[in-house]
């Protein structure tokens, strides 16, 4: 092998390199934001006394669950502006990365709801809280903190998936790594980078989860 | 005067299966009750009826001659709303078998819950009755523990001062010691009998025999979801009448 690798031209973009992390890291976090309270209404609704309601939020979550994401992403970007709905690229991005993270997040809320005993409910009504109050103080906090090591999980996947937006021009990371590339034809040094940005980000990720973690998630009685 | 608990022909199904066959008992104020009986008489489903966990389908439950669940409307028996049950519900205490505190608080949370938002009380005054209860119960010392942190002995300690720190009427107690190792039984049952003496009105089922002699005014033997037999325990366990009971008391250890 007779390369000689030469990463200043990349690294001579590094404001690029970093906007387009930190707007990756942006997206992902709306994004999982709104997909949490979609997805905790979902859940919710997947529980609910009425048939109507359930069927709906199994629809929901398996329409969502068995659409690739690019292809919600395109679906939105190219195909909803024909409906009458255009939205900017990035509006559009956060709605379909939204969208489908509500779908696994009412998949995690679900399993976390399921994971708090109904003895504690009962304990809540034997002292006279309401239904809402039992939700409130016993039922939703227990299910976020069994919740959490999925929802970071999530999250992760949810970052990673952020690249797919450099197919509708959505500058971050890897639309400025296609675009350095393209002027530089440093094609293994620019990919080399982009990686090890991704790698270092999501590692960082998940020490911060796995330190919140430690401190909420609740040690079996 | 009137009886802290008063139960009137109680029917109870779960579907087909009649679990509570017509029900008839009262507790008096400062009485101990304690309910006796093979697993799958109704034992428990009758405590459970007192405090609103299960539905009832005929009879009434009086808690401090207030009927609970249901109210006649046009000679309809119509279901109470969830407010009011809730409201009633905090006129009893349950102490469960499973111990069921609040695994993401505090012991001192777990009592100050329902005095904040139930009782509406502030804060500061929430907390220092929950200390005097933890103290009660020997507690206090570990009142900032998680559940996990603690034994099952203490944290039914702790379960039992979060039931009686809302003042109920009554306290409820499922199997309060069935769940625990046998050298944690002791610590709770002291914990029951001292509260027993200063005048608490209790409802216990309970499998600990020697315990309910003991401490109770009056034992109540259950029998495929009715009444056998009822009174003082010195008649009950020295001379019961029903061949059932005598069957029974054969079979438990004391």
């Amino acid at each position: 092998m007779n390369y000689h690798f030469n990463f200043a031209p990349i690294l001579e973009q590094w404001p690029l390199l970093l906007s387009g992390i930190g707007l990756g890291l942006l997206l992902a976090l709306v994004s999982i934001a709104i997909g949490s309270v979609l997805g905790l209404v979902v859940a919710f609704a997947s529980r609910a006394p009425s048939r109507w309601l359930r069927s709906l939020a199994f629809t929901w979550i398996s329409i969502l669950r068995n659409l690739p994401i690019l292809v919600i992403v395109l679906f939105l970007f190219f195909g909803m502006p024909q409906l009458g709905l255009s939205l900017d690229k990035i509006t559009s991005f956060v709605v379909a990365l939204s969208l489908y993270a509500s779908a696994y997040m009412a998949e995690v809320f679900r399993g976390g709801l399921l994971s708090v005993p109904q003895g504690l409910v009962e304990a809540g009504q034997a002292i006279g809280l309401t239904s809402l109050r039992i939700k409130r103080y016993i039922v939703l906090p227990i299910m976020f903190r069994n919740a959490l090591p999925a929802f970071g999980n999530n999250f992760i996947s949810l970052f990673k998936d952020t690249s797919l937006a450099a197919t509708i021009a959505v500058p971050e990371l890897t639309f400025y790594a296609r675009k350095i590339n393209s002027e530089t034809f440093r094609v293994i040094e620019v990919w080399l980078v982009a990686s090890l940005l991704y790698i270092v980000c999501c590692y960082a990720i998940t020490l911060v989860l796995r330190a919140m973690e430690k401190r909420l998630v609740l040690e079996k009685a | 005067m009137t009886p802290i608990v008063e139960v009137r022909d109680l029917h109870k199904r779960f579907g087909e299966l009649e679990v509570l066959k017509g029900i008839d008992f009262t507790v008096a104020e400062g009485e101990v009750v304690s309910i006796i009986g093979a697993s799958g008489s109704g034992k428990t489903t009758l405590l459970r009826c007192l405090n609103l966990l299960e539905e009832f389908h005929r009879g009434d439950v009086l808690i401090g001659g207030e009927a609970i669940g249901y109210h006649l409307r046009r000679g309809q028996r119509v279901r109470i709303g969830e407010r009011e049950v809730a409201r009633q519900r905090a006129m009893t205490g349950m102490v469960f078998q499973a111990f069921n505190l609040f695994p993401h608080m505090s012991a001192l949370d777990n009592v100050t819950l329902g005095l904040t938002k139930v009782r509406g009380m502030p804060r500061p005054q929430a907390v220092e009755l929950a200390d005097h209860w933890l103290d009660r119960v020997g507690m206090l010392k570990r009142r900032d523990h998680r559940p996990s942190q603690l034994s099952g002995g203490q944290q039914q300690r702790v379960a039992i001062a979060r039931a009686i720190a809302m003042s109920p009427k009554v306290m409820l107690f499922d199997e309060a010691t069935s769940a625990l190792d046998p050298e944690r039984v002791g610590e709770v049952l002291e914990t029951i009998r001292s509260l027993a003496q200063e005048g608490m009105t209790m409802v216990l089922v309970t499998h600990e025999m020697r315990f309910a002699r003991d401490v109770s005014d009056k034992v109540v033997f259950m029998e495929d979801g009715r009444i056998a037999e009822q009174g003082p325990p010195q008649r009950l366990f020295l001379n019961p009448e029903s061949p059932r009971l005598q069957a029974f008391l054969k079979t438990s250890s004391f």
